[in-house]
């Protein structure tokens, strides 16, 4: 889990991570993240799985559902303190 | 706070000398079930542990108990049941995890005559081969069986040590005469030998849990809650204690399991022989039927008849070399015993027709009369001529 | 609109990022074998959130499990973890807390485990209010062994042994906990996972036997059998017919065919725990 690659987006209040490799595509996160922030993505992942994607980072409030519903420990976020928010930005 | 050895002469019968030798080892859980002859030791220990700030438990059944005492274990106690028959055969499947976890603990069997509920109040011995054989799968048991109350007491000090030393539950297979039988014990705490919990030596991350030491047996045991993370699983399982389904992990594991009772045999098998200097024949024999065939052995010795007896007080691991030693000098061997013939099997496997093998066997519900032992002895010796 | 023509925002790419929780994971043992779907990764992981927001660790908690899928969740945790016979957890667990009061021992296991052949353990240590936390996964079946029916099994579902649909009324879990005796009942679907989380900081937060229930898809075994779909199908059902009910009589939370899913915070009444009584009445009585 360590070394596979992260993806990692800004959100409005901190990011939020995908290891798309760990993820068996269940879709939990995706049908009852409150925010749709996320959408099946197109490409499989090295187990044969589509794992989910950030559509809309902006959307997303870090409410940590997806993390706790996630079976794989896939997905996660991280809040940062409102201060730190400012600084980050995105690249989309 | 109460004193766990109770130094001083006393008269007792050998269930109380069990939990009073529980006691003294440092046992600081029981956990059983009632079942007759063995009820004796729980009623005395519920007494005994609170004063020495131990914790005793009735369970709801004798899987339970067995369960109860390993899970203690791990806890970092001295554990420790005891049943009968029927409850023995309730305890194998968790024998076998005490066994695969390699977990030290104390079970005894008052034993009592069977099959099913048998006999409750009277003596049996048939429960040897279960001792043996009894859980499924391939595994080494040490079991050791007390002739007399003063025995009861001795031996559950050493079966709680043997269990620190060897990691894994030791059976004390008494009986229901021994059992209830009262006798002079005597306890000196000069005599008395504990053998504590090893720790491990290395720390968290260099520790591994089934490493196993020169002797076969994994060095130090960590308790629950001492920063180790231990995983213990019944599952066969690599010397970090991960569970690995494999036929090579299973080799390994289930071999070193038989191989560290084994290969250490010469330091655990104990007996006692008496009048076997030149002697004819031999009663091999244990439990109390040694005690039987001690007077059939002078009511021969009377009639000029040179017998002698050879008590096992461990009977697993069996004492091959000795018997099959002894077996080249002896015109025969006895086998008196309360069952139909169990411990018989293991001496004629050993002695292969080098000597006359003959069971004196017992149904159950009484002891031998010694004068059906001398028969047999007569027979032997008849038959050897 | 299809996700490859709109403007997606474009992740960093990182590597030697490390979940938040990896430290309650054995991950030299992940990926686990629970299958896609299933809801047994999400109560590792509520536990895990669970014991990070109450600062647990080794030092204060270990966890014991039966046989089954559930059971092999012992093996997971990076804890003092014990993986013992089918149905003996609770007996296992009971000796280990009376030989660590001060430690938090909490047994996590199925429905087959913990109410079948385990069942006269857990109605024992709920009466006597063993300090214990017994998380079960209820998929009401036997998943690891294929498929059969157990003793929460719906009445009229299917299982491999019960080809005509179950007829054999099954438990109420949280009835039966309430009644035995433990001190705090909750019960609550893998998909409410903020609130399992929740229900299993308050039950460890328990002294004696506390009990939460999660009932949770079994997509493969379960879920196929029963055409109930996959997974997600079996969560949205959840969605659809699971009804708050804190504090209501846990006699009318019995689940079947057209009844809703009654879930909530059932009982959380403390009792002396057994080892409470024993020092009171027995050690402290006698002055031991």
């Amino acid at each position: 889990m360590a070394t596979a690659v992260t993806k990692r987006w800004k959100t409005k209040l901190g990011f939020l991570f995908i290891q798309e490799d760990e993820c068996k595509g269940c879709n939990f996160c995706i049908e009852f993240c409150p925010k749709k922030v996320l959408e099946r993505s197109e490409q499989f992942n090295a187990k044969g799985y589509y794992p989910p994607i950030v559509i809309d980072a902006e959307a997303c409030v870090n409410c940590t559902f997806c993390e706790l519903v996630c079976p794989d420990f896939a997905i996660w976020s991280e809040k940062l303190s409102p201060e730190t928010v400012r600084e980050g930005d995105n690249h989309g | 706070m109460g004193k766990r050895i109770l130094a001083g002469t006393h008269f007792m019968n050998g269930d109380e000398a069990c939990a009073e030798g529980a006691v003294a080892a440092g046992c600081s859980l029981f956990a059983g079930y009632p079942i007759t002859p063995q009820s004796e030791i729980a009623e005395r220990i519920s007494v005994r542990l609170p004063q020495v700030g131990g914790v005793f438990i009735q369970m709801e059944d004798e899987i339970s108990s067995l369960a109860a005492v390993l899970g203690g274990a791990w806890g970092g106690a001295k554990a420790m049941t005891a049943t009968s028959g029927p409850g023995f055969s309730l305890m194998m499947e968790n024998l076998g995890l005490g066994l695969m976890t390699e977990t030290p603990c104390v079970l005894i069997n008052i034993q009592r005559g069977g099959p099913s509920t048998g006999l409750p109040t009277l003596v049996g011995q048939g429960d040897m081969m279960q001792a043996r054989w009894g859980s499924h799968g391939d595994y080494a048991v040490i079991a050791l069986c007390p002739s007399s109350p003063q025995e009861s007491f001795e031996l559950t000090v050493d079966a709680f040590n043997l269990a620190e030393i060897y990691r894994l539950p030791v059976l004390v297979m008494s009986d229901e005469v021994v059992g209830h039988m009262y006798e002079r014990v005597d306890i000196d705490p000069d005599k008395i030998k504990i053998v504590e919990r090893k720790k491990p030596s290395l720390p968290p991350g260099e520790f591994l849990l089934y490493k196993p030491g020169p002797n076969l047996v994994p060095e130090g045991m960590p308790s629950f809650g001492d920063g180790y993370k231990v995983h213990v699983t019944g599952l066969t399982h690599d010397e970090r204690g991960y569970p690995i389904i494999d036929a090579a992990t299973q080799h390994q594991n289930v071999v070193r399991l038989r191989d560290k009772i084994y290969k250490n045999i010469d330091d655990i098998v104990r007996v006692e022989e008496t009048a076997t200097e030149d002697a004819d024949v031999v009663i091999v024999t244990y439990g109390i039927s040694a005690r039987t065939s001690l007077g059939a052995l002078n009511m021969a010795r009377d009639k000029g008849l040179k017998v002698g007896m050879l008590r096992l007080i461990t009977v697993w691991p069996f004492p091959e070399a000795i018997v099959k030693a002894m077996a080249q000098r002896v015109a025969g061997f006895v086998v008196p015993e309360i069952n139909l013939g169990q411990i018989v099997l293991e001496v004629d496997r050993v002695v292969r027709g080098d000597t006359i093998v003959r069971s004196v066997p017992h149904a159950g519900g009484d002891i031998h009369d010694p004068r059906v032992i001398l028969e047999a002895i007569e027979e032997v010796l008849a038959h050897a001529s | 609109m299809p996700a490859k023509s709109r403007a997606l925002p474009t992740p960093d790419l990182l590597t030697d990022v490390r979940h938040p929780m990896e430290k309650y994971l054995r991950m030299d043992r992940l990926p686990h074998i629970w299958c896609s779907g299933c809801g047994l990764g999400t109560a590792l992981s509520c536990f895990t959130y669970a014991l990070d927001e109450l600062g647990l660790t080794d030092a204060d908690l270990g966890v014991v499990s039966g046989i089954g899928c559930t059971g092999r969740a012992a093996g997971y945790l990076n804890l003092d973890s014990y993986h013992t016979t089918h149905g003996r957890a609770i007996a296992f667990a009971t000796g280990l807390a009376l030989a660590r009061p001060e430690k938090k021992v909490v047994v996590i296991s199925g429905d087959g485990d913990l109410f079948a052949i385990g069942g006269n353990h857990f109605i024992h240590a709920a009466r006597r209010n063993i300090n214990m936390t017994v998380l079960c996964v209820n998929n009401f079946n036997y998943g690891m062994t294929g498929g059969q029916f157990g003793p929460t099994t719906p009445i009229g579902q299917k299982g491999t042994t019960a080809p005509y649909g179950n007829f054999e009324n099954p438990f109420n879990l949280p009835y039966l906990a309430a009644s035995s005796g433990a001190v705090y009942v909750a019960r609550w679907t893998s998909l409410d996972a903020r609130r399992v989380k929740e229900a299993m900081m308050e039950a460890i937060q328990r002294p004696g036997f506390s009990f939460v229930e999660i009932i949770s898809p079994c997509p493969t075994n379960y879920g196929r059998r029963n055409r109930i779909g996959d997974g997600l199908d079996e969560l949205r059902y959840y969605q659809e017919n699971t009804v708050i009910r804190h504090g209501s009589d846990p006699k009318h939370a019995d689940l079947g065919p057209g009844k809703e899913i009654t879930v909530g915070c059932f009982v959380d009444e403390p009792r002396p725990t057994y080892l409470e009584l024993y020092n009171e009445l027995v050690v402290k009585k006698n002055q031991f």
